[in-house]
């Protein structure tokens, strides 16, 4: 992997050779997964201790809604090297669909989450076979460019009701057996949501599937000339993705109880990236890591109004040119594992 | 008859926008491989010092139209040399997450002490008016505002595709270590190219502030339908830029007339089909 790499960078023809940080190469399998077991433990029991630490679980929903977005964007950048710059479109799609057939169709909250998912899959199916038509720089201006196609179709029918999204969505029973209007409940339904998407995704760039899409990163050409349809492979990634969004999008609804415009916009496409970007990149924990900062510092300086995007600007800087492996990424480094 | 003129000609304002602001992005591209996402910020802050030099130094139109872009172009210049350089031999994405937090600054300063309204920027004298073209009512400054950008378009390809200096240009961007061997101060070329383009997204803004009022998140929206003008232009070549832009601004423009519903909507649709059709962009190389 380290000659390819090499190589790569002598010709100049790929453009993925230095994003990641995540392989030192040095710490053997058995260890590394030993210890994102524990750390998989910790995080679980940290998290399904909240309710009775007196943290503002409201917060906590939050954060974890978006650590589960991240996760998902991650999953691309991170092991596909996609970066894609329109993930709000997934978000949003399955916040639209999954608040409409709750509010409107009056389904149940399973209905809801399943209907808001396949919307985001079926996005993602579409804007996919788009957008992997081009790669590097290109793939990440055209997801932008699709995402505010999208941001200007909501803003137009009927259903989104414009400005105002769709307020007031009944949160219901889920199963027939959880009332989701009780804080608590809802807590550990979406401690669970969080959990299973993040099993998954830790599941599948663990599985030959990862392994081949890691290939890719690396080296696409090598990787097509080995017989792997780069392609297919990519597709498959970005949709999983999307779905992994949408799942993220569907169970905001039940914690926010609207799904609205800000959602779409390219600004929670751009947060997204600062999420994973703060965590690290590539990194498996880093994203619940970057969405719990980010969150947090949204809370507490959402009374200095328009600085908030200043302060993220800051950030975003700031971590591209002094800190490029985030605190995950950092943690790891200094003690040769990868996390 | 006369709204279609009237749309057509909007048309070309903005397809003056998108060419001198594809233009840009490709010069940049070209020799920093970088993709700017500061470019709407900077296009937004080429209209503000237009404005501060009009209401804070009396320097009227015309010389805001030189001083703007120096000023924005030095401003660029100075986020090369500090940030923008530290990326050389990264991956292409650092350096658009780079300038999309650059980005956040600026727009984000400027709404703090100007909100989100827009600030009036009075037409000059000169250009006040209109003709009667006898199948149309030409307003002088709108029809300034497209020869002047065509001009300035066409300044750019020559320098760069005629000229001396273009040369180097052009060979630095093919391989900067062998023009770097033959004696060429190549990072002094990258550090004035990215204020060349950064200049001409400034010259952009003084263009536009007369019509479409100064406000800070004037150029969030635009850059993203420039992005997809890149994306269908490809960033291969400069003529093709030019042409790609002035061509998706006329076809927006129509669009506005005949079916005013998708008017935000057309230019990333015809990205769609561009890359269904023809992945690598209508002019560019496959990148």
């Amino acid at each position: 992997m380290r000659l390819a790499k090499q190589e790569l960078q002598i010709d100049g023809t790929q453009q993925m050779t230095t994003l990641t940080t995540s392989s030192t190469g040095n710490s053997n399998p058995n260890a590394l997964m030993r210890d994102e077991m524990w750390a998989f433990l910790i995080m679980t029991v940290l998290l399904a201790l909240v309710p009775v630490s007196g943290i503002y679980p409201f917060f906590v929903m939050q954060a974890l809604c978006f650590a589960l977005f991240a996760c998902a964007f991650n999953l691309l950048i991170g092991y596909g090297g996609l970066l894609s710059f329109g993930h709000a479109m997934f978000l949003g799609t399955a916040g639209y669909v999954t608040a409409h057939a709750l509010k409107v169709w009056g389904v149940s909250p399973e209905i809801g989450i399943v209907l808001g998912v396949a919307a985001s899959a079926a996005l993602g199916v579409v804007t996919g076979l788009i957008a992997i038509r081009r790669q590097g720089i290109y793939f990440s201006m055209i997801t932008l460019a699709l995402s505010q196609l999208l941001y200007f179709i909501y803003l137009q029918v009927p259903f989104t009701h414009g400005e105002d999204g769709i307020q007031g969505v009944p949160q219901g029973m889920l199963f027939g057996i959880f009332d989701l209007s009780k804080p608590i409940t809802l807590y550990y339904v979406v401690l669970v949501v969080f959990l299973l998407g993040f099993l998954l995704i830790y599941r599948t760039i663990n599985s030959p599937f990862g392994e081949v899409l890691k290939s890719i990163r690396e080296n696409e050409p090598r990787a097509i000339s080995l017989g792997y349809k780069a392609d297919q492979y990519k597709l498959m990634a970005f949709i999983l993705s999307a779905s992994l969004v949408g799942l993220a999008g569907a169970v905001k609804v039940f914690v926010a109880q609207n799904a609205s415009l800000t959602d779409v916009h390219w600004t929670m496409s751009g947060e997204v990236v600062l999420i994973a970007l703060v965590g690290g990149l590539g990194t498996v924990f880093g994203p619940v890591i970057g969405a719990f900062i980010i969150i947090a510092m949204q809370q507490y300086l959402a009374s200095f109004g328009q600085w908030v995007l200043v302060i993220q600007g800051v950030i975003f800087v700031a971590c591209v040119l002094t800190f490029r492996r985030g605190v995950i990424g950092e943690i790891g480094h200094y003690f040769r594992r990868s996390l | 008859m006369q709204a279609l003129y009237a749309q057509l000609l909007v048309g070309l304002i903005n397809g003056s926008f998108y060419a001198l602001l594809s233009l840009g992005l490709a010069v940049i591209f070209g020799m920093l491989n970088i993709i700017n996402f500061a470019h709407g910020a900077l296009y937004m802050m080429g209209a503000f010092v237009a404005y501060f030099l009009l209401q804070y130094s009396g320097l009227n139109y015309w010389w805001a139209l030189i001083l703007a872009p120096v000023i924005v172009g030095l401003f660029g210049i100075l986020l090369e040399r500090t940030m923008l350089k530290w990326l050389t031999g990264l991956d292409h994405l650092y350096g658009l997450l780079l300038t999309f937090g650059i980005a956040l600054i600026v727009q984000g300063v400027f709404q703090n002490y100007f909100g989100s309204s827009g600030l009036p920027y009075a037409i000059p004298d000169l250009l006040k008016g209109g003709v009667n073209l006898g199948f149309m009512y030409l307003p002088i400054y709108r029809g300034w505002v497209v020869v002047f950008s065509l001009v300035v378009c066409l300044a750019t390809w020559y320098l760069i595709e005629k000229t001396q200096l273009g040369a180097y240009l052009r060979a630095a961007t093919e391989n900067p270590t062998l023009v770097r061997a033959f004696g060429i101060n190549v990072p002094l070329m990258i550090t004035l190219t990215y204020g060349l383009g950064v200049g001409l997204a400034a010259l952009a803004g003084v263009l536009s502030a007369p019509i479409n009022q100064v406000r800070p998140l004037m150029g969030a929206d635009l850059i993203i339908v420039v992005f997809a003008v890149v994306v269908i232009g490809g960033m291969g070549s400069i003529m093709g830029s030019i042409i790609t832009g002035f061509a998706l601004g006329v076809i927006e423009g129509l669009t506005k007339y005949f079916y005013p519903e998708a008017s935000n909507t057309v230019v990333f649709v015809l990205m769609v089909l561009v890359l269904l059709v023809k992945p690598q962009g209508l002019t560019g190389r496959a990148a």
